[in-house]
């Protein structure tokens, strides 16, 4: 009968359009695809939680708690190498980047499905390098790799780490391709690039730095394994190597990296930030094009990890102006969150909690990296734990809250569920107070001197190591029960109708789940982004 | 005249044979993997781009020992492989011409063939003849490096120039034998008659790599074999 | 890609050109051009022979990219990403040289205006 809503479990969707282990393993479906690595970088962000828990159990005692030293120098490494490349990178873009991109820019998939299913395969394979080089034994380099340890000195499974990484970054690759191709290319009649969601200008940006940077890092790790391997390299000391170079071609990558991580965080926040104010975004021009400062600014700045290497002080001069000047997209961003808020229609659901926490952590991880962006302070605090709490500020108070208030928004879209209110929003307090206990402290610890990747400490840190513990196991505590509950809302949750936060957006125009070619008729678009109702201020 | 059966076009309806259905239609498909390819080609500048750049600086810093490295590549080799490379990117380019000039297969084929060849006589002259060479000169670092009494001073940074050399044309030797797999694959596409005016897109894509590949050489060659005060030496090779 | 048909004698023409240039950067090479003498901090002494070698190659390599791979006939996109990644990659040198070159120059401790003298010349051959 007209009118009447089909039940979404008799509804042909993406998920139930075809069943079976192959259906999913050769699947060419960017939704699917995004689901395989939703479990996928799941996994792995638990396995980088277990070792980060063993870290902060040992660290419970000056002398160490748990583990002999050199296991401690392991579990830091495989916690940063798991977490920084096989969860953090992936986990936004290739997750509900793969799923949004074309329903966002109205179109039924990215423009090279096939690369996107080999992109998993690959992630795949090189998270398998690395989770065996876990098991023989594990690698004690830091997820810096620097040489000559990793090349030389270390006993450690350096070279299936290196491998894994290295294979992985492939998967970015085709990713960041397959995104700049399909926004460029494949946008719905209407669709100009000044009325595009601002998620869509985030990847855009964030894959600009996957195809520029990563294989410069790819070619690094490539060239350790090969000394490893022959005994002899261009990074060996003996034959006029210079371990410094190492270090800059690690981080010509690995400085934009880390705006891998907080470019797509910063994209799903303009989504929910609009939505739960039922505001437009303030200054759209503005952060759209912060995005691309971002992206090609970050660049310019990696040396700000060098400044105590040794590195030219010139050089540094340099590294240290540029770094200043990188802060200054981001905080147009925050300004123009901020000033979306204000006078807004706002609403606490768990994505906007998430949302909040993220504005006021990022702001103070970031504002913190102005003391590490000057050379004189950087001096007294490099090497210390307050480099590890602002690092840990942007990464978890910033990335992995909006990755979660990103999962939350979109999870009754990508399964057609809705979640417990009340257990969310519950999940996302808990997470933000376990966050703030186990890492304000450690500002407060790099300050007062202690070191960190040390599995010893002087007797007067032990007060706020305990701290840092005891609100790790409420932050492990915090990141569990999402993962419960999520679960559960795919059999027994509420089914979720089309658009049940009544947000603008061309994903929210399609059935949830969404049937696998996404829109029926590909949509013209007529209106700018994020149109909602109330006025709050006009389209800068 | 396009060689493809008329029943082909008949079954696909309004679009093409190879028509992939998440783009509109053929002219935002043949964009796409246009794009896509030089996206790609961009991380290749960026991979082969880490290797020059660390070249680049070891050479400004120790360029005594890179010197003496440099003079001891044949250069007579490496210009006839640079040649090599130079005919084969003209055959590929012949090739894409072929299909789009709406030629037979025949001739397709025929220049797909004529630059595996090529791509095949310049590995062959690397491998066979420089490379050997290098092995039984001692000239391959972790393989027996003899460092020579003649280099003196410098002595101890040439096996880095060497380093250097192997890593970067092996490197490229790689991408070379990864083109030839394509190449191949190409031919059994051209062969099977896919390729016309219409629809030569593979062939554009796989050009455009074959010919960053050429561009590499084209750097490669001078940086290595040339740069290295030539003049200098009595009985040089 | 336009679509657009490069006639078989433009590609010959390149080709000739081509190999031309690599015989010419061949035999340049056992030419001693000798150096060019500036005076002015990291570029003070620059072989001839090493700008003609890349030279050459630029030209070659242009020659390549604008007509075998069609970036002549090419939208304003294709030349653009083009550039971009060879400006990342002197980024990426250009940076890594400015700290390998110039770390002989640190100033001891002591303050600022020791490192007057290091940075004087340099100041000097820009004016």
């Amino acid at each position: 009968m007209p009118g009447q809503e089909i039940p979404a479990e008799s509804r042909v969707n993406y998920l139930n359009a075809s069943y079976g282990v192959k259906s999913w393993l050769l699947t060419t479906d960017h939704k699917r695809i995004a689901l395989l690595y939703l479990g996928s970088i799941t996994l792995m962000f638990f396995v980088g939680g277990f070792f980060a828990v063993m870290m902060r159990l040992h660290l419970i005692e000056p002398q160490g708690a748990l583990v002999a030293p050199e296991t401690y120098n392991k579990l830091f490494t495989m916690h940063g190498v798991i977490m920084v490349f096989f969860f953090l990178v992936p986990s936004i873009p290739a997750t509900l980047g793969n799923f949004l991109v074309p329903m966002m820019i109205g179109a039924r998939d990215l423009a090279f499905p096939r690369l996107n299913l080999l992109s998993w395969y690959i992630y795949i394979i090189g998270a398998a390098f690395t989770l065996y080089a876990v098991i023989s034994g594990g690698v004690d380099t830091g997820w810096t790799f620097y040489t000559p340890y990793s090349s030389t000195f270390s006993h450690t499974s350096v070279i299936p780490t290196a491998l894994g990484v290295f294979i992985t970054g492939f998967s970015s690759i085709l990713t960041g391709l397959n995104f700049v191709v399909t926004i460029h290319k494949m946008r719905a009649p209407g669709l100009t690039w000044f009325r595009l969601p601002l998620f869509i200008w985030a990847m855009y940006a964030t894959s600009i730095i996957f195809i520029l940077g990563t294989p410069v890092i790819a070619i690094t790790l490539f060239l350790l394994g090969l000394e490893r391997l022959l005994h002899i390299g261009i990074f060996d000391p003996a034959i006029g190597g210079d371990p410094i170079l190492f270090q800059h071609m690690f981080w010509f990558y690995s400085h934009p990296a880390v705006y891998i991580m907080i470019l797509p965080g910063m994209g799903v926040m303009s989504e929910l930030i609009t939505c739960f104010s039922r505001k437009r975004i303030f200054g759209y021009t503005f952060v759209a094009f912060s995005s691309l400062a971002i992206a090609i600014i970050s660049f310019l700045v990696w040396g700000h990890h060098m400044f105590v290497t040794g590195q030219s002080i010139y050089a540094g001069l340099i590294f240290s102006v540029l770094s200043f000047l990188v802060a200054i997209p981001s905080a147009v961003k925050v300004f123009n969150w901020t000033a979306t808020l204000y006078k807004g229609s706002i609403s606490y659901d768990a994505p906007m909690l998430y949302a909040l926490g993220f504005i006021g952590l990022f702001t103070m991880g970031g504002l913190t990296g102005l003391f590490l962006a000057s050379l004189a302070t950087d001096v007294h605090l490099s090497g210390t734990y307050f480099i590890v709490a602002h690092f840990h500020y942007i990464m978890v108070g910033g990335a992995v809250m909006a990755y979660l208030g990103g999962i939350h928004f979109w999870w009754p879209k990508i399964t057609g569920r809705m979640y417990p209110d009340g257990w969310a929003r519950f999940a996302a307090l808990v997470i933000f107070v376990g966050f703030n206990l186990t890492f304000f402290p450690q500002f407060v610890l790099g300050y007062l001197g202690m070191p960190r990747r040390y599995a010893v400490y002087p007797g007067e840190f032990q007060v706020l190591n305990v701290m840092s513990s005891a609100g790790a196991s409420i932050l492990g505590i915090g990141y569990l029960i999402p993962l419960i509950y999520l679960l559960w809302s795919i059999r027994y949750g509420p089914i979720a109708g089309p658009n049940p936060w009544g947000a603008k957006g061309l994903e929210w125009e399609t059935p949830s789940p969404p049937p696998t070619e996404n829109f029926e008729e590909i949509p013209v678009v007529t209106q700018d982004a994020y149109d909602y109702a109330n006025v709050g201020g006009s389209r800068v | 005249m396009s060689e493809v059966p008329v029943s082909e076009m008949a079954m696909h309806g309004a679009h093409p044979p190879g028509f992939k259905h998440q783009f509109e239609d053929m002219e935002q498909q043949r964009e796409a993997g246009s794009l896509g390819m030089w996206v790609f080609l961009v991380t290749e500048i960026m991979f082969f781009g880490g290797l020059f750049a660390t070249y680049i600086i070891y050479r400004t810093l120790y360029l005594t020992a890179f010197e003496e490295g440099s003079r001891l590549l044949n250069v007579k080799f490496g210009a006839a492989n640079t040649a090599v490379l130079i005919g084969s990117s003209l055959t590929m380019a012949l090739a894409i011409h072929a299909a789009q000039a709406g030629k037979k297969k025949s001739e397709q084929v025929m220049y797909l063939v004529l630059t595996m060849i090529l791509g095949a006589l310049f590995l062959f002259l690397k491998f066979n003849y420089e490379w050997r060479a290098d092995y039984h000169e001692h000239l391959i670092p972790g393989f027996g490096f003899i460092i020579r009494p003649e280099w003196g001073a410098a002595g101890t940074h040439v096996p880095l120039y060497f380093c250097f050399y192997f890593f970067m044309t092996g490197l490229h030797a790689m991408h070379m034998i990864i083109g030839f797999g394509i190449l191949g694959t190409l031919t059994v596409m051209a062969q099977r008659n896919r390729f016309n005016s219409e629809y030569y897109a593979p062939l554009e894509v796989s050009g455009l790599y074959w010919h960053f590949v050429d561009i590499v050489w084209i750097f490669l060659f001078p940086l290595l074999y040339l740069i290295g005060g030539r003049f200098a030496l009595p009985g040089v090779h | 890609m336009s679509g657009h048909v490069v006639p078989v004698k433009t590609y010959l023409g390149i080709f000739v050109a081509l190999l031309a240039l690599t015989a010419l950067t061949t035999g340049v090479a056992f030419v001693d051009f000798g150096e060019l003498h500036t005076g002015i901090g990291l570029v003070d002494v620059i072989p001839l022979n090493t700008v003609v070698a890349l030279t050459i190659a630029l030209v070659k390599m242009l020659l390549v990219i604008l007509f075998f791979m069609h970036v002549k006939y090419s939208s304003g996109l294709t030349k653009i990403v083009v550039m971009t990644g060879f400006l990342f990659l002197a980024i990426l040198v250009s940076f890594t040289l400015a700290d390998e070159l110039t770390r002989g120059w640190s100033p001891e401790a002591g303050g600022w205006n020791t490192a007057l003298p290091a940075i004087l010349p340099l100041i000097r051959g820009l004016c």
